[in-house]
């Protein structure tokens, strides 16, 4: 790093890369900028203005997520005229949604904006005006469509076009009438959607929910989020896994992911619940007079090692096959293959992968 | 894979054969249209003209299972055009005046001839591959289903070779793996060739170290695939079985000859979370707690070993599967060491043991960051294999001959049946099929049509068929669509309770690999009425003794 890539935040002497913006300095080095258009995963674009910001020698201030740090630039993100600009930007977002309970900030989480009206401690009583009606009744199993809480920052848009690249959705309309519609503006299943659902959680309102998720707000205790990998293909997609009192309650990508950056596909969205299927096996199972029949992990154990033992000293070690899983965490295929070739004396083992 | 996931984005030309990547592999297939949108050239290969044909400069749809005849004749090109990196091939290769001779008979129109392929796009697509700054092959089980699954791969290997696109970032030659852990289950050891790392079983040296490693004595010939398996539990040669988390009854082709097998077992453990038809037939069930409620890694096709974490509580009485491996080994007659406290420490002695993972502990795979192999405690990981040299030394280009499927299209089976997976029901359905929603968007099997068979069948849209081969039928709803070309049909295996695809499939494999033949079968197709009183809920399984029964 050179000696001129230095400028000032609030007063402070900060160094910055080539390339990053003024947002991403001054967020680094702690100052409070909100925003409600950015997410780090998608280009800037500077239309919901909260991120502005004074630039020392600038007669009007600046959106930070689109202007570059610059040697010697002096920025002031906290000033009284930037915060009264920016609580006002939140009450005209307010004054647009509708004023009955955010079903996402109640079962999943507290939404980027109703998290801005907390913390500027505002609500939408200042500029109550229409409210668009623009709610889609979409007939998908995975993604709610409240529109009447869209705030225009497109982020749904740009995220289905530059993270998923599948370019699914767009703008449509001006004005009061700008809204998101898929081509011929019909249902998600009738379009090029596939129902990533990541839109979802980029949505910084409750216009676009998991419909999983909302309605789960009931069980008790708080959300815990866990770090994981997908379960399903061989991509190797990071995923935070969301659960409440010991129950798996929803999936969301983690952004910094090596593999996928924050992007998913519908299975790893969506396809976590069969964990909570009433059909899991429970129990170790023993045929007994030709049924299937619950028994302690004692007897379970004990049975199928005396049964083991006798295959091997009766038949020998060849007389035995192991099938380790291509899905199941790695340790249980290790122990697998430990076992067939320590204990049963073989190499009589494999794994899925021929079919 | 060669290379890592993320390289993809910067790859200047994609060749992408027999991988419905959208649909299989959607989060690579951002990659690739991110690179498409970069610049970079997207030829696909495919019998079908799957959703990533409409990203592509080019869509190669050759016949089912002409690959070898298809690549040599690229390779041809390639070396007649003076396309060759000549510096490459010398230094890291060899065979190639003896390739460049084999290659004589196989011209773009010799190739055209066999694959269908017009033989002007295969010199293109030739021609654009051996003319990229990096170009990488990507490739699914659509090359590996095949009786001549190595040479299909051999053919996308001497392509690299002879271009210098291996070892290099951006490019190699990327088998996408179809399982979240397959590619970890290899490399545990779990194959009858290889212990962890795959270090030879019939290597002495191996041997010794495994044998000092464990205290036990080491079986010095290796094991046979679960393919001979099968045919050795029929025979009686096998008498005990342990399968954890497959469902082998109905993934593998030939279900007749599956169930006979199992059902010849003295005894037969299965290791799941649900009880599948495979468990049903067996003598004791182990119920695994789920990848959300265990701790433990997963490697992925780029070879990443990640971590996985704890978040919920099993149901019931459900354990880890090294846990329940473990307990069986420390109640049998053993002194092997089975006593670990919990899964790192399994880890840790895999990591011991395994060169590849030799510097990788719980605490360095936290967020996913490195590719094996790690040696040790400070390498940073390998994203891209083959820098520099080879592991063997040199390159060796293979000589491949074009051999045809197992079965084609005659009088009494005049289609060809393929099959693969559709986006929102993987595999066996015993996952997506458990998660709400994934029925409302695929409540079905369906058996894709061309227009013109369809007409030639008096099919509709939505009208029922009976699917038959050599080793059995299924009844199932038809679509008419483009996507299947005319002569060859296509259905998935997600709804075995309905419709069991693999009662139909082809049993024959690749003599190396002992992999079916999944991709190709020839069938007759039939209408027939629909099954009455079929409900959602109503499970159709066609038996070829009694088609249709409900």
């Amino acid at each position: 790093m050179s000696n001129d890539n230095r400028m000032i935040i609030d007063g402070e002497e900060v160094s910055f890369q080539t390339g990053e913006t003024v947002l991403e300095v001054a967020r680094r080095q702690g100052s409070f900028v909100p925003t409600l258009c950015y997410d780090e995963r998608l280009d800037p674009y500077g239309s919901c203005r909260l991120c502005v910001v004074e630039v020392e020698g600038r007669r009007l201030p600046a959106s930070s997520c689109t202007l570059k740090a610059e040697p010697g630039m002096d920025i002031r993100t906290g000033s009284d005229s930037i915060r009264k600009m920016q609580t006002t930007l939140v009450e005209m977002v307010l004054s647009e949604n509708p004023d009955d309970e955010c079903p996402r900030c109640r079962d999943i989480g507290t939404c980027e904006v109703h998290e801005l009206a907390d913390h500027f401690d505002v609500g939408r009583e200042r500029f109550l005006g229409e409210i668009s009606n623009a709610s889609k009744d979409d007939s998908n199993p995975f993604l709610l469509r409240d529109y009447d809480r869209c705030i225009s920052c497109y982020r749904c848009v740009r995220i289905c076009d530059e993270v998923e690249a599948d370019h699914a959705i767009t703008m449509t309309g001006r004005g009061w009438n700008k809204g998101i519609a898929t081509a011929f503006d019909g249902g998600l299943m009738d379009s090029d959607c596939t129902l990533c659902g990541q839109c979802i959680y980029t949505c910084p309102t409750g216009a676009l929910a998991d419909k999983k998720m909302v309605g789960q707000g009931e069980i008790p205790g708080e959300v815990e989020v866990t770090r994981s990998v997908c379960p399903y293909c061989g991509t190797g997609c990071s995923i935070n896994l969301h659960s409440r009192d010991g129950k798996m309650i929803g999936v969301t990508p983690v952004l910094d992911g090596p593999v996928n950056e924050g992007a998913l596909c519908v299975k790893g969205q969506f396809g976590f619940d069969f964990v909570n299927s009433k059909d899991r096996l429970t129990r170790p199972l023993i045929r007994k007079n030709g049924e299937l029949t619950p028994v302690s992990w004692d007897e379970a154990l004990d049975y199928t090692a005396q049964k083991l033992q006798s295959v091997l000293d009766d038949h020998g070690p060849k007389a035995f096959y192991a099938i380790a899983s291509g899905r199941a965490p790695g340790e249980g295929a290790y122990m697998l293959q430990k076992f067939t070739r320590a204990v049963m004396n073989s190499n009589q083992i494999d794994n899925c992968s021929r079919g | 894979m060669s290379n890592s996931i993320p390289e993809i984005e910067d790859s200047k030309m994609m060749l992408c054969v027999g991988t419905n990547m959208t649909e299989c592999h959607p989060i690579i297939a951002v990659r690739v249209k991110k690179a498409v949108r970069k610049g970079a050239k997207l030829y696909v290969v495919d019998p079908r003209k799957i959703p990533l044909t409409e990203y592509a400069d080019g869509h190669l749809p050759l016949k089912l299972g002409s690959d070898v005849a298809l690549f040599n004749a690229m390779a041809k090109v390639i070396i007649d055009e003076g396309l060759a990196d000549m510096d490459y091939i010398n230094e890291r290769t060899e065979g190639f005046e003896e390739l460049k001779a084999h290659l004589e008979p196989f011209t773009p129109e010799y190739a055209e001839g066999i694959s269908g392929v017009p033989a002007e796009l295969i010199r293109e697509c030739a021609i654009e591959y051996a003319s990229a700054e990096s170009a990488g092959i990507y490739y699914t089980l659509g090359i590996t289903e095949h009786i001549c699954g190595v040479s299909n791969v051999q053919s996308l290997c001497n392509l690299a070779l002879i271009t210098g696109n291996l070892g290099k970032k951006s490019a190699g030659v990327n088998p996408l793996r179809g399982q979240n852990n397959i590619q970890g289950a290899g490399d545990c050891g779990a194959l009858p060739n290889n212990y962890p790392g795959f270090q030879q079983v019939e290597d002495p040296v191996s041997q010794a170290k495994f044998e000092k490693a464990w205290g036990a004595p080491m079986d010095p010939k290796k094991g046979i695939t679960k393919i001979a398996a099968l045919d050795h539990a029929v025979d009686g040669r096998i008498k005990a079985m342990w399968i954890c988390g497959e469902n082998t009854l109905v993934t593998d082709p030939d279900v007749k000859h599956t169930t006979k097998a199992l059902e010849s077992l003295d005894f037969l453990i299965v290791q799941d979370m649900f009880l599948t038809d495979t468990a049903k037939l067996a003598d004791v069930v182990f119920p695994a707690a789920a990848f959300t409620e265990v701790d433990g890694f997963f490697t992925n096709s780029d070879r990443r070993v990640q971590r996985i974490r704890k978040a919920a509580d099993p149901p019931g009485k459900s354990q880890p599967d090294w846990w329940i491996i473990s307990n069986v080994a420390k109640r049998m007659k053993t002194l092997v060491h089975f006593d670990y406290a919990n899964s790192e420490e399994v880890f840790d002695e895999l990591a011991s043991l395994s060169p590849i993972y030799a510097g990788l502990t719980y605490d360095r795979i936290e967020k996913g960051d490195l590719s094996w192999p790690v040696p040790d405690r400070e390498h940073p990981g390998t994203p891209v294999l083959h820098e520099g040299e080879f592991l063997n030394g040199k390159g060796k280009l293979q000589l491949l001959d074009y051999v045809p499927p197992s079965e084609n299209p005659d009088e009494e089976y005049p289609y060809y049946l393929t099959t693969g997976r559709r986006l929102p029901t993987y595999h066996t359905n015993t996952m997506t099929g458990r998660s709400g929603g994934f029925r409302i968007l695929v409540p079905n099997e369906w058996l894709e049509v061309h227009p013109a068979d369809a007409d030639r069948l008096g099919l509709d849209d939505g009208d029922w068929a009976r699917i038959r081969s050599r080793r059995g039928d299924v009844v199932t709803r038809v679509a008419i669509t483009r996507t299947s070309p005319r002569g060859t049909v296509f259905m998935s295996f997600a709804f075995p309770e309905e419709v069991m695809t693999n009662f139909v499939t082809n049993p024959d494999v690749d003599p190396i690999t002992e992999t079916p033949e999944f991709k190709v079968a020839a069938v007759s197709i039939e209408k027939v009425e629909a099954p009455t009183g079929l409900g959602a809920e109503q499970a159709l399984r066609a038996d070829p003794e009694e088609p249709g029964v409900v």
